[in-house]
């Protein structure tokens, strides 16, 4: 059981959290003007890195405040946790 | 089939033959499969040792000829999802793309214990699906009749003949027992005898089984692919082909693509072995429970997903609190019984639970991921429709809607929303 | 029988003599015992019956490593299935029975399967079987696997949960554990000490060995003692921890009651913790390995270790005459233990070729030390009458014609000691094989976690202990205390000295047949079994633990798992270190499924939200039912009625004067800000950008796949200020929605996001005559038709209480629903039923909402839709085209497929066959003249049977519905056909005039 510091409240249980998926995805538009191939990316495909994630988690049973954190999904270990806009620390193995 | 081809008798199981080697201290016992060594070329070469990728290269030496073909397997064969799911083999599955490809499945499970020589224990004990109030029992009529009109068999029945055909469910669960859908078609079989049966019946047919071979690139050139190189050295071919579950995404970024899926812990359980209490498998979703008997007696418990993406396949207790809260509310006598091992297996999740068979935006580079929570039952349909998509460079009529296009049509084959899991 | 009481010591209460019964039989055995010890001590050898074989099996351990000794204990509600006999403690009346042996435990009937074990080696089912089926021969080895009987009555006993935090959570009670947890306890850090066992101390308990100057019990209670008093540090006995999951996570399981007699247990039976430690330090020791020999597994051949235990700790001793067979020093001390209460030693056999230090003091006492030899054989079936001796060449192969024949009753050996490492595995830690003590070691882990003392590999206990205290006060500091070195305590006696690693005695070159050699003993798995694997290419560790079960038991391969990969290094020629060990999972050992469900068992599961004026509802004869989670009334039963009637009943009510429905699950999110309005606009697939203040809209919101997510009507309140309406069941869904869009996407926009759901109740004041009714209160809002038309919005007061009206229906007729704070809800109902009187008010349930629904067409999200419908499946294609903005999920509606017009679209069935049954919801609907297999069109989604029309009402969603309305279809529900014909969706009051009154 994953625990997550988060930014407002500290660290808390994982059962407290729901993960929001890749962080800083941009969402394409106009509506009018996204092709469908580009759509779909937006949509449906994912980094699924093996290593270091850039994810959004919410504090679902807390302060219901979302933020990005940077995490191993092989040993799960949580390299860093910074807010909604901010641009990802520099971490070993990330991709940006 | 009148003609057979020649018995190889150290190979050739039966009980005459356990009996001749009970005689001979069993040591006249010839290799289930050879330890094979990786050849500098194949006419295809596919990634991943585990039942998807061995059922593939058996039927791409049985049914389609090639037989320079290898199958690399990074650990040992049957290691992945394999050999870590609860099972269940089903094809109660509403949508006619869906069902077409799944009975076709469930059909080649039926008869591949005498196809490939191996026991692989298919027990066709029955699938249940149950439902706990108004909706979830209309859809459960949506879902019988659905099956019933894709040519499936399936059977609706009410709470108390539920009730009756499984005794031991609770009298009195917060979830009440309004209704159950079963397949008794449905069932279960033994998940390492699929991999070894199936690595068995390829070696003999002269398919190189390669274990501790990890692939570590691909050699593309103008977009179609050259090769693959490994640990254990390059390997020149024209065809490869991906069955690698879990870690599809990690071998697609070597090949210079992204997929739409994402990798998830799903947990599983076992509990101690007891005397037979349990005669068919059954889930409930309201409960997060899929639970069936072993033949040794293990109550085999599939969970939930832990909803982060994860490559690490261990155990983790959020959701097997949940489940065993719903094993107790179903089977309140379960309680005493005790949890003997957890685990976790890597499944890799497309945004509505059908995968993809079929071509990659690399020539010549084929996929079979995606399956999620599901691919046990799928090995054997996927394998031959995989055989025919590598041997043919065209997806396989039944397959061919589980393709990667339908994420930019919106063609999508969501068997959750079909389910009314969705909502 | 060969185990015997020893006349005194041990840790046993002489005093409190407690009887128990194994298959029948009375026994005694005293307070301190386990089930294991006492039936030692009375005699009895043999235990239980293996797996497959049925060979006769006794006790092979002293502790959780225990393969052989699997009990049923007690029946009923009280029935444990599997448990280990040396984990229970014994108390008065216990109740055991053996498992898997029919009709007994002497006379086995499957014991016949023995006979036939050259034929069913390892893995032999998937070789055979197969003809003419396997169903005809599953059923029968279903029957014979299997060890206890699953309890056949409900469990009673309740089960807790802890969450704690602490700095250093110490696993282990023994040497190293005692000595870790007090050097960090005296830092005042928070520190945690747990033992599955019930008393402290782990292998002291055992020795005779001193600490300092005194007798072991005196430091061990000095400790505890201190441990005690510290006001951070807490002790858990009888608790096990089982896993260790990610950042520090372990999982205890506590057993709280099992140890007492059953009319003494109260309260729960288990607790089951989950402890969050900033460090964790193992000192879970170690377990020793047995030879592996011919006819290792007799009733009375044991662990060493085991045989020492049993005597010093519980005064049962294994047999009056031993012979021991080590390959390391350890087994001398056991030896010496024995001897000291009185068991005769035969002879030891050691299969190093020189005398240690340890032996030769054995050998200088009068005891016959073999070096370089082993033990080949055991003669006796049920129990041990002699030991069969060997040389060793230096090839480890016995040699022939060397043979030395040992009376004895017990056989004790030692095959080294492997580090309990499970919990650091589990962590994600590290190991290497170690060959100086032929064993699996931690080696690193990303975890804070620490193995000390025999966990760690280090088998000499002063030196353990010296590191333990390091550890101990090192993890203090890692937690930011201000620790000091404390002086580690001193221990006498030795390390174990070096090992000779005799994975299995090689008898190849001996004459005659000899029995098999066991690994695991409980799934009878032989080294012949691993030569079988590895000759048909299971190489792999994993491997040849699938073929052939090695260490799949309920003992998870505690004492067989480091032996097989010994073996298989023979096999393989290549060194265990490269063969590794198969992965360690949690639990440590087996833990009860109801431990981990806890509390959530029964309505606890998922608590029912109850309405505000549920107890009036339950007077009126609701007949309440789960929806969503609400628990609400489906109808009102009169004098009997069945549900058909009530809704009838009720509809018509409603239709014809005036009904009550309690609407209060109606999610309700008040959205707030400067830029609500485009925040909403951006939200619902509907303009809202031109709602005006005190007027309402129906809405429909989507997912980004563009799927209808909900829908329901927003309210504007006034400027900036929003109140959105959502299905009972999604208010949470949609406001986490909300906010996820505004913090991730739209941060730049001025919005406050609220479910409110539960701050107001709803009474739905709905028919002809609501307006009447509503008039008999005082309240500031105008209800006139003029003032307060359909779909407006007012805020006021009514008898002097805040409330919100919403004139909007989802019956067709005039139709308020009032809300008032969830604290008058119970009252304002009872307040509308009384002034309701006069118009005969009638409350109705969620069934006749249904019914009233669908006679009007309204759409039902997530009953008329699913996960993959459209809004324009719905007909909001228009809605969506005069909308110039951007909403979520719209480029979603604009995909290929979302724009293919064979798309099922939202209708409504209409009956033909004249029946007054209503068509089946999720009944199919077909092209006329098909027969299955036959592609669907469509399906039934809502179907009621119309009071007011009297004739049944359907509605479904069909292949290119809205262009085929008049045309006839079949409606087929398993095997069973019905004519219907596709309509426009609303069969009453079509225009809507009702509405508007």
């Amino acid at each position: 059981m994953l625990q997550i510091s988060c930014p407002y409240c500290g660290a808390r249980a994982e059962i407290e959290f729901r993960c929001g998926g890749q962080a800083h995805l941009e969402r394409p538009g106009p509506h009018d003007q996204v092709s469908d191939r580009q759509w779909a990316e937006y949509l449906f495909y994912r980094d699924n890195p093996k290593g270091v994630s850039l994810e959004r988690w919410v504090h679902r049973f807390g302060c219901r405040q979302w933020f990005n954190v940077a995490r191993s999904t092989l040993t799960h270990e949580i390299l860093a946790v910074y807010g909604m806009g901010e641009q990802p620390p520099q971490l070993e193995g990330t991709k940006r | 089939m009148f003609l057979q081809e020649p018995k190889d008798l150290t190979r050739h199981y039966s009980a005459a033959s356990l009996l001749r080697e009970g005689f001979n201290k069993q040591k006249g016992w010839a290799p289930a499969w050879r330890d094979a060594a990786p050849k500098a070329e194949y006419d295809a070469v596919i990634i991943g040792g585990g039942g998807h990728g061995l059922a593939t290269a058996y039927y791409l030496a049985k049914e389609f000829g090639m037989t320079r073909i290898a199958v690399l397997e990074k650990g040992w064969i049957g290691g992945g999802n394999t050999g870590r799911n609860t099972t269940v083999i089903r094809s109660n599955y509403f949508f006619p793309e869906s069902a077409a490809f799944y009975d076709f499945s469930l059909k080649l499970y039926e008869g591949l214990t005498r196809d490939l020589n191996y026991n692989i224990m298919f027990s066709q004990r029955g699938m249940w699906n149950i439902a706990h109030d108004r909706h979830g029992v209309e859809m459960l009529h949506r879902a019988v009749n659905a099956m019933l009109l894709n040519g499936v068999d399936a059977e609706l029945h009410d709470g108390a003949e539920v009730k009756r055909r499984i005794p031991i469910l609770s009298d009195a669960p917060r979830y009440p027992v309004m209704a159950g859908l079963l397949q008794k078609r449905g069932g279960t079989a033994r998940h390492d005898a699929i991999a070894w049966g199936y690595a068995r019946a390829a070696d003999m047919r002269g398919v190189d089984i390669v274990q501790n071979c990890e692939v570590t690139g691909f050699d593309i050139v103008d977009g179609a692919v050259t090769g693959v190189r490994t640990t254990r050295g390059d390997i020149k071919t024209g065809k490869v082909a991906l069955a690698v579950a879990g870690n599809t995404s990690v071998l697609a970024e070597l090949a210079g693509f992204r997929l739409p899926i994402i990798s998830y812990a799903l947990q599983a359980c076992v509990s101690e072995p007891v005397k037979p209490v349990l005669d068919t498998v059954l889930l409930s979703i309201s409960h997060g429970v899929y639970i069936s008997q072993s033949d040794k007696g293990e109550l085999v418990i599939g969970s939930a997903i832990d909803l982060y993406p994860s490559y690490a396949q261990r155990g983790n207790l959020p959701v097997m609190e949940h489940t065993a809260a719903g094993v107790v509310d179903l089977f309140p006598r379960f309680s005493r019984m005790r949890f003997l091992r957890q685990w976790a297996g890597i499944v890799d999740v497309m945004h509505d639970s059908t995968p993809v068979v079929g071509l990659s935006p690399v020539k010549g580079l084929y996929l079979n991921c995606g399956w999620g929570t599901g691919g046990f039952k799928a090995i054997p349909g996927a394998g031959f429709c995989y055989a025919h998509t590598i041997a043919k460079n065209e997806p396989h009529p039944l397959t061919a809607p589980f393709s990667l296009k339908r994420f930019e049509t919106g063609a999508l084959i969501d068997e959750a929303a079909g389910a009314g899991i969705a909502h | 029988m060969s185990g015997f009481r020893l006349e005194k010591g041990g840790r046993i209460d002489r005093s409190r003599p407690l009887s128990f019964t194994f298959e029948g039989v009375s026994y005694e055995g005293y307070a301190g015992d386990t089930l294991g010890s006492a039936l030692m001590a009375n005699g009895v050898s043999m235990l239980g019956r293996s797996f497959k074989y049925h060979r006769p099996r006794g006790l092979l351990a002293a502790g959780l490593d225990e393969p052989n000794a699997i009990m049923q204990l007690e029946d009923g509600a009280q029935a444990r299935p599997n448990v280990k006999a040396t984990g229970v403690e014994l108390y008065d009346g216990l109740r055991a029975a053996p498992v898997n042996a029919w009709p007994s435990l002497s006379f086995d009937l499957l014991s016949v399967n023995s006979m036939f074990a050259r034929f069913i080696p390892a893995a032999f089912y998937y070789k055979t079987f197969m003809w003419p089926h396997w169903s005809l021969f599953e059923p029968a080895i279903r029957r014979a696997a299997g060890l206890g009987v699953s309890p056949e009555a409900s469990d009673e006993d309740i089960y807790d949960k802890r969450y704690a935090a602490c700095d250093v959570l110490v696993v282990g009670g023994g040497p190293a554990g005692l000595q870790a947890a007090q050097a960090a306890s005296r830092s005042g850090a928070r520190v945690m000490l747990v033992d599955h066992d019930a008393q402290w101390g782990g292998s002291l308990m055992a020795s005779n060995r001193h600490v300092g100057q005194d007798p072991a019990d005196d430091w061990i209670g000095r400790v505890v003692e201190e441990l005690r008093a510290a006001p951070e540090t807490q002790l858990l006995n009888r608790t096990l921890a089982f896993g260790f999951y990610d950042h520090g996570l372990v999982g205890l399981c506590e057993r709280l009651t099992d140890h007492l007699p059953l009319a003494e247990r109260s309260g729960p039976r288990l607790r089951f913790w989950k402890v969050r430690a900033k460090s964790v330090i193992l000192a879970t020791g170690a377990i020793e390995r047995p030879l592996v020999f011919p006819n290792n597994d007799r009733p009375g051949v044991m662990l060493a270790g085991a045989g020492a235990t049993y005597a010093a700790r519980y005064a049962a001793a294994p047999g009056r005459r031993a012979v021991f067979a080590v390959n390391n020093d350890s087994g001398y001390e056991s030896a010496a233990v024995l001897r000291r209460l009185g068991v005769d030693i035969a002879a030891i056999a050691d299969a190093r070729p020189g005398l240690s230090a340890k032996g030769a003091q054995m050998a200088a006492s009068g005891i016959n030390v073999f070096t370089a030899s082993t033990i080949t054989n055991v003669r006796g079936g049920k129990k041990v009458r002699a030991a069969e001796l060997h040389k060793l060449d230096d090839d480890g192969q016995a040699v022939k014609g060397s043979a030395a024949l040992v009376e004895c009753d017990t056989v004790l050996t030692s095959g080294g000691w492997s580090p309990v490492v499970h919990l650091y595995s589990q962590a994600g830690g590290k190991l290497r094989f170690d060959e100086q003590i032929q064993a699996f070691v931690p080696r690193e882990c990303g975890q804070h976690v620490l193995c000390v003392g025999a966990a760690g590999g280090e088998f000499s206990l002063t030196q353990g202990l010296a590191d333990a205290a390091r550890a101990g006060a090192a993890a203090a500091r890692d937690c930011g205390f201000d620790a000091a070195d404390i002086e580690p305590a001193t221990v006498d006696g030795e390390a174990f000295g070096n090992i000779r690693p005799i994975w299995q005695v090689d008898v190849s070159g001996l004459a005659g047949e000899r029995g098999k050699a066991w690994l695991d003993f409980q799934n009878d798995v032989t080294s012949d079994d691993v030569a079988l694997a590895i000759r048909e290419n299971f190489k792999s560790v994993e491997h040849v633990k699938r073929y052939t079960t090695l260490g799949m038991a309920s003992d998870q391969g505690k004492t067989s798992n480091v032996n097989g990969i010994g073996v298989m290094e023979g096999a393989l020629g290549k060194p265990m270190a490269q063969v590794g060990t198969t992965t360690f999972r949690p639990p440590y050992d087996p833990i009860e499924i109801g431990a981990f469900a806890g509390r959530r068992v029964g309505e606890n599961i998922a608590p029912l939200r109850p309405l505000a004026a549920e107890d009036a509802h339950e007077m009126l004869g609701a007949r309440f039912e789960d929806y969503g989670g609400w628990r609400r009334p489906a109808f009102y039963a009169q004098d009997g009625e069945d549900e058909h009637a009530a809704v009838r009943r009720e509809a018509l009510a409603v239709r014809d004067g005036v009904g009550l429905f309690e609407a209060s699950p109606l999610g309700k999110i008040e959205v707030a800000g400067a830029d609500a309005r485009e925040f909403l606009n951006r939200f619902y697939v509907n303009n809202m950008a031109t709602l005006k203040p005190q007027r309402c809209r129906y809405g429909v919101m989507l997912d980004e796949n563009g799927v209808v997510l909900d829908d329901g009507v927003l309210a504007c309140l006034g400027p900036n200020r929003y109140l959105a309406g959502t299905t009972s069941g999604h208010a949470a869904l949609i406001a986490d929605n909300m906010d996820e869009w505004l913090q991730c996407e739209w941060p730049d926009l001025d919005v406050v996001v609220q479910e409110v759901t539960t701050n107001w109740a709803v009474m739905n004041v709905n028919g002809p005559r609501a307006r009447d009714l509503l008039r008999k209160f005082d309240c500031s809002i105008d209800l006139a038709a003029e003032a307060f038309p359909h779909m407006h919005v007012r805020e006021g007061e009514i008898e002097g209480v805040a409330c919100r009206i919403q004139r909007v229906s989802f019956s067709g007729e005039l139709s308020y629903e009032v809300a008032v704070p969830w604290g008058f809800g119970a009252s304002f109902w009872a307040a509308l039923m009384d002034a309701g009187r006069e118009f005969g008010v009638s409350p109705f349930g969620v069934e006749t909402l249904m019914a009233l629904r669908v006679e009007k067409g309204f759409l039902h999200v997530g009953a008329d839709t699913d996960g993959m419908t459209l809004p324009q499946d719905i007909g909001f294609g228009g809605v969506i085209s005069r909308k110039a903005a951007d909403f979520i999920g719209r480029r979603s509606t604009m995909r290929p497929d979302s724009l293919r017009d064979d798309r099922r679209q939202f209708v409504g069935l209409e009956c033909l066959d004249g029946s007054a049954k209503p068509l089946t919801v999720g009944a199919h609907v077909l092209l006329p003249e098909s027969a299955p297999p036959a592609l669907t069109q469509g399906w039934v989604t809502s179907s009621v049977y119309s009071a007011a029309l009297g004739k049944p009402v359907a509605l479904g969603m069909v292949a290119n519905g809205r262009e085929r309305i008049g045309e006839e279809v079949k409606i087929w529900d398993r095997g069973v056909s019905r004519r219907a014909r596709i309509s426009a969706p609303g069969a009453y009051d079509p225009e809507g005039k009702r509405l508007h009154v």
